[in-house]
């Protein structure tokens, strides 16, 4: 993988690892900036007024309190999904199943949700640990299927997602519906609701358990024995072998806690999103939030303090995308290309070196320069 | 007739599952890994209408291809020239994909979500006893074969081996490692672009945003069943299309859907998928360099 994890070894300096970190901003700054730059290109050509578009997105992402609660709200199951892919990755593993892990916490969410007669926090802290538990349920056959029979998991993982898919249209229509309501499950129970943050507003306290979730992982991963491993294992599978360790139980760690943040991120759409509080059989309030995770946790380079910035971005973007559709007419969808090209500018982050390298040999390249010296001295 | 209807639907399913993983196979070949293959189909499926309401069917299947060869060919050069990582890329695409044709369903037609392809763009079909066949299906069968006849036979498919297996020496020995890349980025393109092309022209006869419904995943799949072999391709396409068809037959029977669900016979194909690739794995074996990109030294 280029997008190697620790490019600062623990021993480097906060020289070297200031600079690590700035060139890694710079990186997402520029990755960013093309996807909204081909965006602006694209309206340009399908004849929208971007300057309009890119204004209405401002104004309807941060422009006043509730662009900004809005945000906010999005950004928050983003940081989940965001961190379930990180983990993986971390570890070596490209676990694009958070889709599925979601869905199925979402429908654990409402079943639980809805028959849980609680005290208020407990029933809460309930449907978030059942949906949790199965997210991560729907997690293991991917890395077991990995492990033993050396399945890739992304053929698994996707296969896994179209199935907790047609799942959850049955059960929405079938097992869960509310006979008021043919379009949707029933609805959880007032006491499992979680309160808004702003009054009018979708942000709840749903954000703080995503910011829980982020800070967790960052301790897992670099302040416990597992998250060692983890990592190790992402950089180099034999060396956690020789060291004793067993690789085997640092895969199904992982798959599982990727699971665990999916599946959150499935009762927080259902339980910490007004006003719905259900679920919809065309899973239009879980959208594609597991897929633009991807993007989420490659801009926040895989680190769980830089994904809850990146959600916020990502949270941002589709916020301000409503406003961008009401105001310039530009079609909700143009923000999922801006998410695909930010990914792809991601996938090359030696671009900028090497096209330098080509334009002359004039400017030489000098953090190569600077990384040659040091290994030298 | 239930009989014949399924035949000729799991023929029809197995086109785009086949050609997607014969283009695959011959870019893993090379090392050269693109699981972007479920969003190129969307992109040339829509692309491939554009094409065929302005100038005809063939003129669609042209465009689709050309999309999809253009859409590997940026893969190539990202992940070949400027050594960009092969699974972030792909993925990208798939996003991009689904991005691009849910845009471009509004703008080029105004409607959200779905449009219908009138029935004189569409290709022709060829009637057989069992029912009216699309010459597609030849195409398919056709172009595994030459694909197996390129791999095995000729003096390019030696190149494209001893890339995949070891480019430090074929660059030794002066083969150019970055263009049978290339070429095996733009191969595999241009195939999944076909593959799309018929899935809105031809088979399904929409664009939808989700018209692709994980197809380029069970052809990623069924070139991890094939082992690299464009010959088992095709059986690979014939068991999913047998599926994939038998969802679509069965899920407008009224008599099945009273006793299953629709919707699980709708997640057959993607159960198969698992259950096919967890028997079969681990005999496959893939070219050392696979998903590497080459620097030289």
């Amino acid at each position: 993988m280029s997008l190697s994890p620790g490019k600062s070894t623990p021993t480097a300096g906060w020289r070297s690892r200031m600079r690590a970190a700035a060139t890694s901003l710079s990186q997402v700054v520029l990755a960013a900036g093309i996807g909204l730059i081909i965006g602006a290109i694209m309206m340009n050509a399908t004849g929208y007024d971007w300057k309009e578009a890119y204004q209405a997105l401002w104004l309807g992402s941060f422009g006043d309190i509730w662009g900004i609660a809005d945000t906010l709200a999005d950004a928050t199951p983003l940081i989940l999904t965001g961190l379930g892919f990180a983990l993986s990755f971390r570890a070596g593993y490209f676990n694009i199943g958070a889709q599925g892990q979601m869905i199925i916490g979402a429908l654990v969410a409402v079943a639980v949700g809805s028959s849980l007669v609680a005290p208020k926090p407990l029933g809460m802290i309930v449907v978030i640990l059942t949906a949790a538990a199965a997210g991560a349920l729907w997690s293991l056959p991917a890395s077991f299927l990995r492990v033993t029979r050396g399945v890739h998991e992304v053929i698994t993982t996707i296969m896994f997602n179209w199935i907790a898919t047609y799942l959850a249209r049955y059960l929405v229509f079938n097992v869960m519906n509310d006979p008021r309501s043919a379009e949707r499950t029933v609805r959880v129970l007032p006491e499992v609701r979680m309160g808004a943050l702003v009054a009018g507003a979708d942000a709840t306290w749903a954000l703080f358990v995503s910011v829980f979730v982020a800070l967790f992982f960052y301790w897992l991963l670099w302040h416990s024995p597992w998250g060692f491993e983890m990592r190790v294992a992402g950089l180099n599978r034999e060396a956690l072998r020789y060291a004793g360790a067993n690789p085997t139980w640092a895969v199904h760690l992982t798959f599982l806690l990727s699971g665990v943040a999916a599946g959150i991120a499935g009762a927080t759409q259902i339980i910490g999103r007004p006003p719905t509080f259900a679920l919809y059989g065309d899973l239009s309030n879980l959208g594609e939030l597991g897929f633009d995770g991807i993007a989420v946790a490659l801009i926040g380079r895989n680190h769980p303090i830089g994904i809850v910035f990146a959600a916020i971005f990502f949270g941002a973007l589709s916020t301000g995308a409503r406003m961008m559709q009401i105001m310039a007419g530009v079609p909700l969808d143009m923000i999922r290309i801006v998410h695909g090209v930010v990914i792809i500018a991601m996938a090359a982050p030696e671009t900028w070196s090497i096209l330098r390298r080509y334009i002359g040999s004039r400017v030489p390249a000098r953090a190569n320069a600077a990384g040659a010296s040091r290994t030298e001295r | 007739m239930l009989f014949s209807s399924l035949i000729i639907n799991a023929l029809h399913a197995m086109v785009p599952i086949t050609v997607t993983a014969t283009g695959e196979i011959l870019s893993e070949r090379t090392g050269l890994v693109n699981i972007g293959m479920e969003g190129i189909l969307l992109v040339s499926a829509f692309a491939a209408v554009v094409g065929a309401e302005a100038g005809g069917p063939l003129v669609g299947l042209l465009v689709g291809m050309l999309t999809g060869a253009l859409i590997g060919l940026i893969h190539g050069i990202i992940t070949i020239y400027f050594r960009g990582d092969q699974t972030i890329s792909g993925v990208g695409i798939n996003v991009l994909g689904a991005g691009l044709v849910a845009f471009g369903l509004v703008w080029q037609w105004g409607q959200a979500g779905f449009h219908q392809v009138p029935r004189d763009v569409r290709l022709p079909h060829i009637a057989t006893p069992l029912g009216s066949l699309s010459p597609m299906v030849f195409v398919a069968i056709a172009l595994a074969l030459l694909t197996y006849y390129l791999i095995n036979y000729t003096n390019l498919g030696l190149k494209m081996k001893a890339v995949g297996e070891n480019p430090a020496a074929a660059d030794a020995a002066g083969v150019s490692v970055e263009r049978v890349r290339l070429f095996g980025a733009i191969y595999a393109g241009a195939l999944a672009g076909l593959a799309g092309a018929y899935l809105s022209i031809d088979w399904l006869a929409t664009v939808t945003r989700s018209l692709s419904a994980g197809r380029g995943f069970i052809a990623l799949a069924t070139v991890v069943f094939s082992g690299l072999n464009p010959l088992l391709a095709i059986v690979g396409g014939l068991i999913f299309g047998f599926f994939d068809g038998l969802a679509l037959v069965v899920s407008t029977s009224r008599e099945i859907t009273r006793v299953i669900p629709y919707q699980f016979i709708q997640m057959l194909p993607y159960v198969v998928t698992l259950l096919v690739v967890t028997g079969v794995i681990g005999r496959a074996r893939f070219p050392k360099a696979s998903g590497q990109p080459y620097r030289r030294e």
